[in-house]
């Protein structure tokens, strides 16, 4: 039944008509628009939303040859064997520690580069830098913990033959658990700084240059300029990226710290994750596994929203 | 000023430059730690041994396949998803799809559901569980959509006046001139996939179909040894283990350094799209 609003019969068919004929209508306009999501949904249905379904089994008694619904309901039961085991501070406090140095040392790391590179005005020698220091962000996680590992070599790696040369000892970075955070956090800044400076020059760019003007008629310093009109330009930006960073931030980059890791310092470098990896994947214990990383995501989830909500309260900016 | 900035950009460079030095020199430079900049001693026995080794030959291939094949279907899929969703007042729906994604940015079910996932579908050890899993980034997703926003309606408007449907204004109009973010979009899916260690890992079990990084880290993490018969046959002079896993290591990322000119090109453009917008 087509709504025709130019008759009087047209008119006076009720708005709910209207409204069903007028989304009937977007249906087969948008068919094969449709079509071309087909894929799309079906892969976030099945890698993203199923696995989310699936992580009900932290509540059961997962066993894989019964299957998902023969496998019995046990509510909390491996969250409550979880903290009683004598690691799981351990494993809490590691992560939270990795992940809390990586933000203080690693977020404001990018933005300083920018600063800093924003104040050059040779736009040649501007663009080598930048495009210098995008490199390492393309380098995959196993080459970078590989280079770690050589050259922190206590037999003949670069940095310790550096130290002997001038006097130290030679230091074995990669077995002393109190190495562990400094050598990931530094070599994450390393491999982030060109790439996450990227937005920051971008903002930057867009602050008016009048703004600048008028402080240095007012005698405003390089530092005050800075502090009072560079970065509240910038707040909005660092606000969106530090709350997107919070969202990931019990998520300790497994990959590496997996790759670098050694039974001999799992003293720091044993995070939730990696404990998952090994009960899961090893040892076959799948609810107790699973019920491990919901814990995990739910400690993420925590953090982003209370960030966003402090975010909210300080300034405008937030993700929702 | 100027310090730092060159302090940084040394750092950035020095440890590639050491790296190739050490794969190319001799064994007794590299012990008397004679060699910081540039190879002393020249020979190219480090990467004869490793070209030689029969598992990063078959490393390289496999990675070289799950690349090509998986950047193909990831580009496909993400670029016709992103097109639908830039049509935000025609496509039902719109809005709830978009969120749908954009939670999948924020939430997941973890490695181990994840897993199961895998292996109910019976792809567990073979290309597709390393290719499917992260076919689609909801992040490159987020770039081409907005890019496909910016598209001039008019051009598709007078497309369907003549006829065609939304896959030919696509094919004929809208693809042709989106040669950027089709090349930005497919050689960050590219690289993701060349330098992904964790999926490989995770779920192949042969180790005929290990790509690249799972090999790399066997060598180099895990100090594997080398091919015997591959070393002897280049001669019996000894060779460094470092220089080898140097050389291993150059050998996996040259292909990267190699694309790095031409992504660098588009992709500042394409990140900020894709943050400012998403």
């Amino acid at each position: 039944m087509k709504s025709d609003l130019s008759t009087p019969l047209g008119a006076l068919q009720s708005p709910l008509k209207v409204k069903a004929n007028a989304m009937w209508k977007k249906l087969n306009d948008s068919k094969l628009l449709l079509t071309m999501l087909i894929p799309a949904i079906l892969y976030f249905a099945i890698f993203h939303y199923k696995p989310m379904y699936g992580v009900l089994i932290a509540f059961k008694d997962f066993k894989a040859f019964k299957g998902f619904d023969a496998s019995p309901w046990v509510g909390l039961k491996h969250f409550r064997m979880f903290f009683s085991t004598p690691n799981a501070w351990r494993l809490v406090r590691n992560t939270f520690l990795l992940a809390a140095n990586n933000i203080i040392w690693g977020f404001p790391a990018p933005i300083i580069f920018a600063l800093i590179l924003n104040e050059v005005k040779n736009t040649h020698a501007k663009k080598w830098v930048q495009t210098i220091s995008y490199m390492p962000h393309f380098i995959s996680t196993v080459v970078i913990v590989a280079m770690i590992d050589l050259f922190l070599s206590p037999r003949n790696g670069m940095i310790n033959n550096m130290l002997v040369s001038l006097g130290f000892e030679r230091i074995h970075f990669m077995a002393e658990a109190g190495w562990f955070r400094t050598v990931y956090v530094v070599s994450e800044i390393w491999q982030g700084l060109g790439w996450g400076a990227i937005i920051y020059l971008a903002a930057l760019t867009n602050i008016d240059p009048q703004l600048y003007e008028a402080a240095m008629v007012d005698g405003a310093t390089k530092i005050k300029q800075i502090i009072y009109i560079t970065l509240p330009c910038l707040a909005p930006t660092i606000t969106t990226l530090f709350l997107l960073r919070m969202g990931r931030v019990m998520s300790v980059g497994f990959e590496k710290v997996f790759l670098m890791q050694t039974p001999v310092i799992y003293e720091t470098a044993d995070v939730i994750q990696t404990f998952v990896y090994r009960q899961g994947m090893i040892q076959g214990n799948m609810s107790f596994a699973t019920a491990i990383g919901l814990f995990n995501s739910v400690i993420n989830i925590f953090f982003l929203i209370a960030s966003n909500a402090i975010a909210r309260k300080l300034n405008e900016t937030s993700l929702w | 000023m100027f310090i730092v900035l060159g302090f940084i950009v040394f750092i950035m460079l020095y440890p590639f430059v050491y790296m190739i030095a050490v794969s190319l020199s001799d064994s007794i430079s590299i012990l008397q730690n004679k060699v910081t900049f540039y190879p002393k001693g020249f020979n190219l026995t480090s990467y004869k041994i490793v070209f030689r080794d029969p598992r990063i030959f078959t490393a390289y291939k496999n990675t070289i396949i799950y690349v090509a094949v998986g950047t193909l279907i990831s580009l496909a899929f993400t670029g016709l998803a992103a097109y639908a969703l830039s049509k935000k007042d025609r496509l039902i729906g719109a809005k709830f799809f978009n969120i749908l994604i954009l939670v999948t940015m924020f939430f997941s079910g973890g490695m181990i559901p994840k897993y199961l996932v895998v292996k109910d579908l019976g792809i567990l050890n073979t290309t597709w569980a390393v290719i499917l899993p992260s076919a689609i980034s909801a992040w490159n997703l987020i770039i081409m959509r907005s890019f496909f926003d910016e598209f001039p309606k008019d051009i598709e408007d007078s497309g369907r006046i003549d006829g065609l449907n939304d896959y030919g204004v696509l094919w004929y109009l809208v693809l042709p001139t989106s040669g950027a973010v089709l090349s930005t979009i497919g050689l960050f899916y590219a690289v993701s996939i060349w330098n992904s260690f964790m999926e490989p890992f995770l779920y192949l079990q042969d180790k005929a179909r290990f790509p690249l990084q799972v090999i790399l880290r066997d060598i180099v993490l895990l100090g594997s040894n080398f091919d015997n018969q591959a070393a002897s046959a280049v001669g019996d002079s000894v060779v460094i283990e470092d220089s080898l896993k140097f050389a291993t290591i150059i050998v996996s990322v040259v292909p990267i350094i190699a694309v790095y000119p031409y992504i660098q090109k588009y992709f500042v453009k394409g990140v900020m799209i894709g943050s400012i917008k998403g």
